[in-house]
C-alpha cells in the first residue's frame, strides 16, 4: 500500500488498507479516471466491477479492480453529489468498463460523459423512463404492469 | 422497423440473460457485432436490499441455475471479509466439494451441447449420461440435485456423515474413467481439431483489456483464476494447479474445461478424505457490523463478484452481484471479426454462455438487407462444416452421429 | 371434449418457452431427453415452433421483455392445447414475487388473453423429472 500512497499523491483523498487483502482509496469525481487508468495500465490491475449507491449526499461509485500476483482487491471510491450526476467516461478508453457504465446509469440516473454507446441494458425498453430502480425513494410497487410503454418494445 | 425477436427455449443456460444478437455482414464474413441483453431480469439486487442477512443465499442461488452454488458461496465469503472472521475447518473442506462437483456438472454439461452442435449427438447423450452421476451424488449429499442450499454466512448448514462421504468417494471414482475416455476421444479426433482450431481466437492483449475471466481467459493465456488469486480458504492446502493455454481459440478453451474435470475429481477426492474428524461447521455470526466486504469466487465460467454494504441493520443496505458472462460478452466484438456466420454460433458456445440468445440472430448484410436466422438454421450451418471437413479428411471418426 | 381426447391419443408435441428464469428448470427439461428419463419412448417429442404444438411448456416468473412474446407464441399455438407452467416461478412468480421487473406469474398473464385457459402446475424448484412426466399426463388426463 505504501507504493501505492507515494505514486498517487496529490490525486487521491486518502487511502486506507483494512485487511490483508483489501485496500479503499478515496478520490474526488474529477480524479477518478486518471486514478483507473493508472491502476489499470501501468499498477497491471484486472477490472472486476463497478458498483454504484444512492447514499443521502449523492451517489457513491466504487470501482473495484484486482492485482492478482499480490492477492489484492483495489476499491476506488467516489462521490457524484446531488443534484448534477455526471462524470467522465472510462469506458471511452478501456472497453471493459462499457456495460457497467450503462448500467448505472439505467439503474440510477448518472451520466457518463464521453460514453460511445449510452443505451439500455438490463431494463426493457418498455420500462418507464425517468424512474430509477437502484434508489432509496423507489420502491418495488412504484411500477406496475400498467406503467410498462409494451408499444416501445416492437411487438 | 423493429423486428419479432423471441428468446426461447433454452438449450444451455447463462448466468445472467438470454440475449438477443445482432451481426453485420459483408458477405460471409462478419464485420460487427451487437449484443441486447436484459431478457432475464428480475431485480435481484434490490429484492436483496429487503431480505435479512440469512434469507439472502436463497436468494442468490437462484440466480442462475448451473452456477448455484458459486453466487452463495461469493455472497458469503463478502459478509465474512466485512465481518471478520474465520471459518472453521471442517465448513471450509465440505464447501470444496460442494463447489467443485458443480464445476465437474456445468463442465460435463457445456461439453454435451458443444457436441450436439457440431453434430456429434453421441458425445451429447454420453456426457449428460454421466452427468447423471454427478448429480445423484449432490442429491446424496445434500438433498437435491439443483439449488443445494448449503452455504450459509458463517459456515455451511448441513454436515455429512460416514455413510455419506463413502457413496460419494465410490461413485466419484466411477465418473473419472468415462470422462477420460470421453477426453482422449475428443483431443484425438482430427476432425474435431480441424473444425475448432483457429476459430474465434480471443488474443490475450484483448482478453486484458476486456478483462475476461474464467476458461475465456485461461484459454487466451492469461492465468486469472479467483481460488488461486483471493486465495480462498480450503484450497489452499490442497493440491491443484490452474490450467491455462495459449492459442486462445475455441480448441483451447474446451480444453481448459476438459482438463479442469480432472482437477475437480482430485479436488473432491483430497477434500473428503482430509475432513477433520467432527469439529463445528459454523462460525456463529451473531450481528453484522456497519463496514464493507468483497467476496470473489471462482465459478465454472469465471469469477463471480460480490459487494456487501452494511449500516448495522439487519439487511444489507447495498448488494452488488456481478456474473462472469458480464465480463465475458463483450469480448465477442473482438473475437467474432472476420469469423464465418458458420462459425459465430460456435464461438458464443465457447465462453459457455445461454443458447437462448442464439435461439434467433439477427443478420444484417452491408446493403443494410435484415433476415433471421433462427437456431435450426444455425445448427444446420455449424453441422455442414463440419461434415465438409470430413469428406476432405475421408473418415467418419467413431463419436459422430448424423441424426439431428 | 371427444375431439380433445382423439387429438392427445398419440404422441405429444411439446413446445418449451423460457421467461426470466435462472434456466435450471430448462434444464431439467432437457435432461428428459437424455437416456435417463427418455420421454421420447412415450411419444412426447420437442418441437421447434409453436405452431406445431399441442402443449406449451413455460417456465419462468415473467418480466416485461417477456409478456409480449409469451402472448405472441400462445396466440400462435393452435387450440386445443396445454398449458404447463412448471417450477415455482411459472406457478407463482416464486421468490421473485415482489421485484419491480416482474409483472405477474404465468397464469395472470395467459388469462388476460383467454381467461379459459388450461393450466397445469408443477412446483418445485427445480420440479424433478419424474414429476414433470406425471404432471403433463396428469392435465392430458385431466383434459
Amino acid at each position: 500500500m505504501k507504493d501505492l500512497r507515494e505514486k498517487l499523491k496529490g490525486k487521491i483523498i486518502d487511502i486506507v488498507q483494512p485487511r490483508e487483502k483489501r485496500i479503499y482509496i478515496r478520490v474526488e469525481p474529477k480524479k477518478a479516471p486518471e486514478v483507473i487508468e493508472y491502476l489499470f495500465f501501468k499498477y497491471k490491475c484486472k477490472f472486476c466491477t463497478a458498483t454504484g449507491m444512492d447514499i443521502r449526499e449523492g451517489i457513491e461509485i466504487i470501482y473495484h479492480l484486482a492485482r492478482e500476483d499480490k492477492n489484492m482487491v483495489i476499491n476506488v471510491k467516489t462521490l457524484v453529489p446531488y443534484p448534477n450526476l455526471e462524470i467522465k467516461s472510462i469506458g471511452k478508453k478501456i472497453p471493459a468498463f462499457r456495460w457497467v457504465e450503462r448500467e448505472i446509469n439505467e439503474m440510477l440516473g448518472v451520466t457518463f460523459i464521453g460514453h460511445p454507446d449510452m443505451r439500455r441494458l438490463l431494463l426493457a425498453d418498455s420500462f418507464p423512463k425517468g424512474k430509477y430502480p437502484l434508489r432509496k425513494d423507489f420502491k418495488h410497487s412504484d411500477v406496475n404492469d400498467e406503467d410498462y410503454d409494451y408499444e416501445r418494445s416492437g411487438i | 422497423m423493429k423486428r419479432t425477436i423471441i428468446p426461447l427455449g433454452p438449450y444451455h443456460p447463462l448466468l445472467e440473460e438470454p440475449e438477443h444478437f445482432k451481426l453485420y455482414v459483408e458477405g460471409e464474413r462478419v464485420v460487427d457485432l451487437d449484443v441486447e441483453i436484459g431478457y432475464n431480469h428480475r431485480g435481484i439486487e434490490k429484492l436483496s436490499e429487503g431480505k435479512t442477512w440469512d434469507q439472502v443465499p436463497y436468494l442468490v442461488e437462484r440466480i442462475c441455475g448451473i452456477c448455484s452454488t458459486s453466487h452463495p458461496m461469493a455472497y458469503c465469503l463478502a459478509v465474512e471479509d466485512l465481518v471478520g472472521c474465520d471459518i472453521p475447518k471442517r465448513a471450509q473442506l465440505i464447501r470444496v466439494v460442494v463447489c467443485e462437483l458443480e464445476r465437474l456438472h456445468s463442465h460435463l454439461l457445456w461439453v454435451g451441447l458443444a457436441g450436439h452442435f457440431i453434430g456429434y449427438n453421441t458425445v451429447w447423450m454420453w456426457a449428460w449420461k454421466y452427468r447423471e452421476t454427478i448429480l445423484e451424488i449432490c442429491e446424496k449429499l445434500t438433498g437435491n440435485r439443483n439449488h443445494y442450499a448449503m452455504f450459509k454466512t458463517g459456515g455451511v448448514r448441513r454436515d455429512f456423515n460416514k455413510e455419506q462421504i463413502e457413496y460419494a468417494l465410490e461413485r466419484i471414482v466411477e465418473v473419472e474413467k468415462p470422462i477420460r475416455m470421453l477426453t482422449d476421444a475428443i483431443l484425438d479426433d482430427p476432425v474435431i481439431h480441424k473444425r475448432l482450431k483457429g476459430i474465434g481466437v480471443l488474443k490475450k492483449k484483448d482478453a486484458i483489456l476486456y478483462s475476461a475471466l474464467g476458461p475465456t481467459a485461461r484459454g487466451s493465456g492469461v492465468p486469472w483464476d479467483a481460488r488461486n488469486d483471493e486465495p480462498l480458504d480450503g484450497f489452499k492446502d490442497l493440491k491443484w494447479k490452474v490450467i491455462v493455454q495459449k492459442d486462445g481459440d475455441v480448441f483451447s478453451k474446451g480444453v481448459v474445461r476438459l482438463l479442469e474435470c480432472f482437477e475437480s475429481v482430485s479436488l473432491i477426492k483430497q477434500a473428503l478424505l482430509n475432513l477433520p474428524e467432527g469439529g463445528a461447521i459454523d462460525a456463529d455470526i451473531r450481528e453484522v457490523p456497519p463496514g464493507e466486504g468483497c467476496g470473489r469466487y471462482e465459478a465454472p465460467r469465471g469469477e463471480v463478484f460480490h459487494y456487501v454494504r452494511s449500516d448495522g441493520s439487519n439487511m444489507p443496505y447495498r448488494h452488488k452481484v456481478r456474473a462472469p458472462t458480464f465480463n465475458n460478452l463483450p469480448t465477442f466484438k473482438a473475437s467474432c471479426k472476420g469469423e464465418t456466420i458458420a462459425d459465430v454460433a460456435l464461438i458464443m458456445a465457447s465462453i459457455d454462455p445461454c443458447y437462448c440468445c442464439t435461439e434467433r440472430v439477427a443478420v444484417v448484410d452491408k446493403n443494410n438487407n435484415e433476415k433471421i436466422l433462427r437456431e435450426k438454421d444455425l445448427l444446420k450451418l455449424s453441422v455442414e462444416k463440419t461434415r465438409n471437413i470430413m469428406k476432405k479428411l475421408g473418415k467418419a471418426p467413431p463419436l459422430y452421429n448424423m441424426e439431428i | 371434449m371427444g375431439v380433445l381426447k382423439k387429438a392427445f391419443k398419440k404422441s405429444i408435441w411439446v413446445f418449451h418457452l423460457s421467461t426470466a428464469a435462472c434456466n435450471n428448470c430448462d434444464i431439467e427439461v432437457l435432461e428428459l431427453l437424455t437416456p435417463r428419463y427418455d420421454v421420447e419412448r412415450f411419444g412426447i417429442k420437442l418441437v421447434g415452433s409453436p405452431r406445431h404444438a399441442d402443449a406449451l411448456l413455460v417456465c419462468g416468473s415473467v418480466n416485461a421483455h417477456a409478456k409480449p412474446r409469451l402472448l405472441e407464441v400462445y396466440r400462435q399455438t393452435p387450440k386445443p392445447c396445454l398449458v404447463v407452467a412448471f417450477g415455482s416461478c411459472g406457478c407463482s412468480s416464486g421468490i421473485f414475487r415482489d421485484s419491480y421487473s416482474i409483472v405477474g406469474p404465468v397464469d395472470k398473464v395467459l388469462r388476460e388473453e383467454d381467461p379459459d385457459v388450461k393450466i397445469v402446475y408443477i412446483p418445485g424448484c427445480p420440479p424433478k423429472p419424474e414429476a414433470m412426466i406425471e404432471g403433463i399426463i396428469m392435465g392430458l388426463g385431466a383434459i
